[in-house]
């Protein structure tokens, strides 16, 4: 009897398929069906207790909760604190860690403890370093200082002092502080395998032309870093849009100064107003994948090439 | 090896080397200032949270912040561990588990995806990716209620299907870019040999794969450890892991007691600081390939 062409493709990628598939049905279940389940969630009115138990009935409001939520000052303050907080963690964390990276790429002595010091923040939890970043962020001055603050006066700088997180509309910069201090040496990291892969013989061939040393790294190996600069950013940025631990370990989670999205859904959740939680839930989705989509089209192009 | 010997003979290679020219040294001079700006910008925590710890609970008036104890004492250590021991080994309990079980089935998927591909495989990578970056706010309420509907115990089981099922995607990205660079012929060749797919997993991929789950699993570990999120939405001080409890004792009490929380801040890090100090290599391996292409 002929093998029939189906059933030789059985054979050849029902294996394979096998093998992905408890993967898959959780990828596709937790991920991608919570993801709509969660869309759905966002358009109804389970704002209460009763309703989040199913005790009493729930209704479809289509997207009332977020015209309700972007009408709200506390939410537009939670998008601006956001907005903010990324835009300060991504310069910090980028600035430092190349400045890091450009400054280990060529053999010095002690340049590998140098790293690995860079490096150690990122072992620890946002929860660790929150207790001791919550610590040396207090806002007393003066007399009462502790923490950076009274470090400013031991050495002379008082006018450096400050509220820190205290400040309603930049406490939010505070906090990205902590945040630059544990990601800057993950973003030396990435600069450093980069350096690393520009070709010896492209230095070479810029030295033999002449070019001066900043020369050659302006023309011929800073441009080499476009796509791990692309790589850094979109790390960072997507880990800044999360950013929940360190807000709840250093302010806490009612301060109105440090609110971010991540914190209202786990408020929201708090007082069983699924409804809302779910919406901004979704919030931080829409603005994720604006980020991210991109990205893995363009990864995934890249894989098929 | 090389190190002891070079150190034992330091004056004749110094002295065979030519002299430097000044702004060369004048280079690296500030090279090393900038390189100590920013070890001190990493230390300073580092710093409080040691002397902190050390310090009695009437040593700590803001006067002295930046001092050394006057009198070093273990009494924040003490208590520390006494409230975070039970935690920490909840802890383990679900570290172990979750990073095996995810680690394993990363191990599948980055197998398929990279050398036994079917079609439409790059699809379904990118669909799995994607979970990477996935911002957990946007599952979490449907995941509540799934897991309530479940049954699946609050606590230490949640949180272990949690890193499980979450741990999917870094764990398939990580495999699939280390069978990558293993060679297409060594999987071809077993092919040829009419080997199917299981037996060239088994005798072919499994065996060579031990360096990628070195990887996999310190990953694994330092992220289900130190996460948050997770453990507030599923676990309470009664049952959760230890960042929920340290997290409980910095910001629970009315009046802080540093000391306490700082000691505590150690001990809760101590772990995954172990695994970067002595695994650093496969630390960095991981840390890499969230670049996607390494």
């Amino acid at each position: 009897m002929p093998v029939k062409p189906m059933s030789g493709k059985l054979r050849r990628f029902g294996p394979p398929l096998l093998f992905i598939s408890p993967s898959l049905i959780l990828i596709g279940v937790f991920i991608y069906g919570l993801m709509g389940q969660n869309v759905w969630m966002s358009m109804t009115d389970n704002h209460t207790a009763a309703q989040a138990n199913g005790r009493e009935p729930i209704s479809f409001v289509g997207l009332e909760n977020y015209f309700g939520l972007f009408a709200t000052e506390a939410f537009r303050h939670s998008m601006a604190n956001l907005l903010l907080f990324t835009a300060a963690f991504l310069i910090g964390a980028m600035v430092i860690g190349f400045v890091w990276a450009w400054l280990l790429e060529r053999p010095l002595p002690g340049g590998r403890l140098f790293q690995t010091v860079y490096l150690f923040p990122m072992a620890i939890s946002f929860v660790a370093s929150g207790v001791v970043w919550r610590w040396l962020l207090n806002s007393n001055q003066g007399e009462s200082a502790s923490g950076l603050n009274r470090l400013f006066q031991m050495v002379g700088l008082d006018f450096l002092q400050n509220p820190w997180w205290n400040n309603i509309t930049f406490g939010i910069l505070a906090i990205a502080l902590p945040a630059v201090w544990q990601l800057s040496g993950y973003v030396m990291a990435l600069f450093l395998a980069g350096f690393r892969g520009v070709p010896d013989e492209l230095r070479e061939a810029a030295r033999m032309d002449g070019a001066t040393e900043f020369q050659m790294y302006r023309m011929v190996i800073f441009p080499q870093l476009t796509p791990v600069v692309m790589s850094a950013l979109v790390i960072i940025a997507h880990m800044s849009l999360k950013s929940f631990d360190l807000i709840m370990s250093i302010s806490k989670p009612a301060n109105y100064q440090t609110k971010v999205p991540a914190v209202d859904m786990f408020l929201f959740k708090s007082s069983y107003d699924y409804a809302n939680s779910a919406a901004v839930g979704t919030v931080l989705l829409a603005v994720v994948a604006v980020l991210i989509v991109p990205y893995l089209i363009n990864q995934y192009r890249e894989s098929r090439r | 090896m090389t190190a002891a010997v070079s150190s034992q003979t330091p004056a004749p290679v110094r002295s065979r080397r030519p002299r430097r020219r000044p702004r060369h040294t004048a280079a690296r001079t500030v090279r090393y200032l900038l390189l100590l700006l920013g070890l001190l910008f990493v230390l300073i925590p580092v710093y409080v949270l040691f002397v902190t710890s050390f310090k009695a609970v009437g040593d700590a008036s803001p006067a002295r912040a930046w001092l050394l104890p006057s009198e070093w004492t273990l009494e924040n250590w003490r208590s520390a561990w006494g409230q975070l021991a039970p935690s920490i080994w909840r802890s383990v309990t679900m570290v172990v588990p979750s990073t095996i079980i995810s680690a394993v089935l990363g191990c599948l998927n980055g197998f398929v995806l990279a050398r036994w591909r079917f079609p439409g495989a790059d699809v379904v990578f990118t669909l799995i990716l994607f979970g990477m970056f996935l911002p957990y706010q946007a599952v979490m309420i449907p995941l509540l209620e799934m897991m309530l509907a479940m049954q699946v115990p609050n606590g230490i089981p949640s949180l272990i299907v949690l890193h499980v099922v979450f741990g999917i995607p870094i764990t398939t990205l990580i495999f699939r870019n280390y069978f990558e660079t293993v060679p297409e012929e060594l999987m071809e060749a077993s092919r040829v040999d009419g080997a199917g797919m299981l037996r060239t997993f088994w005798s072919v991929a499994l065996p060579i794969a031990v360096p990628g789950f070195a990887v996999v699993l310190i990953w694994q570990f330092t992220n289900a450890w130190n996460d948050f999120l997770f453990a507030v939405f599923f676990s309470n001080a009664a049952n959760g892991p230890v960042t929920l409890v340290l997290n409980n004792i910095a910001n629970g009490a009315l009046l802080t007691n540093y000391g306490v929380s700082m000691a505590g801040a150690l001990l809760a890090s101590l772990p995954t600081l172990l695994v970067y100090i002595l695994l650093s290599r496969y630390f960095l391996a991981g840390l890499m390939s969230g670049s996607v292409k390494g």
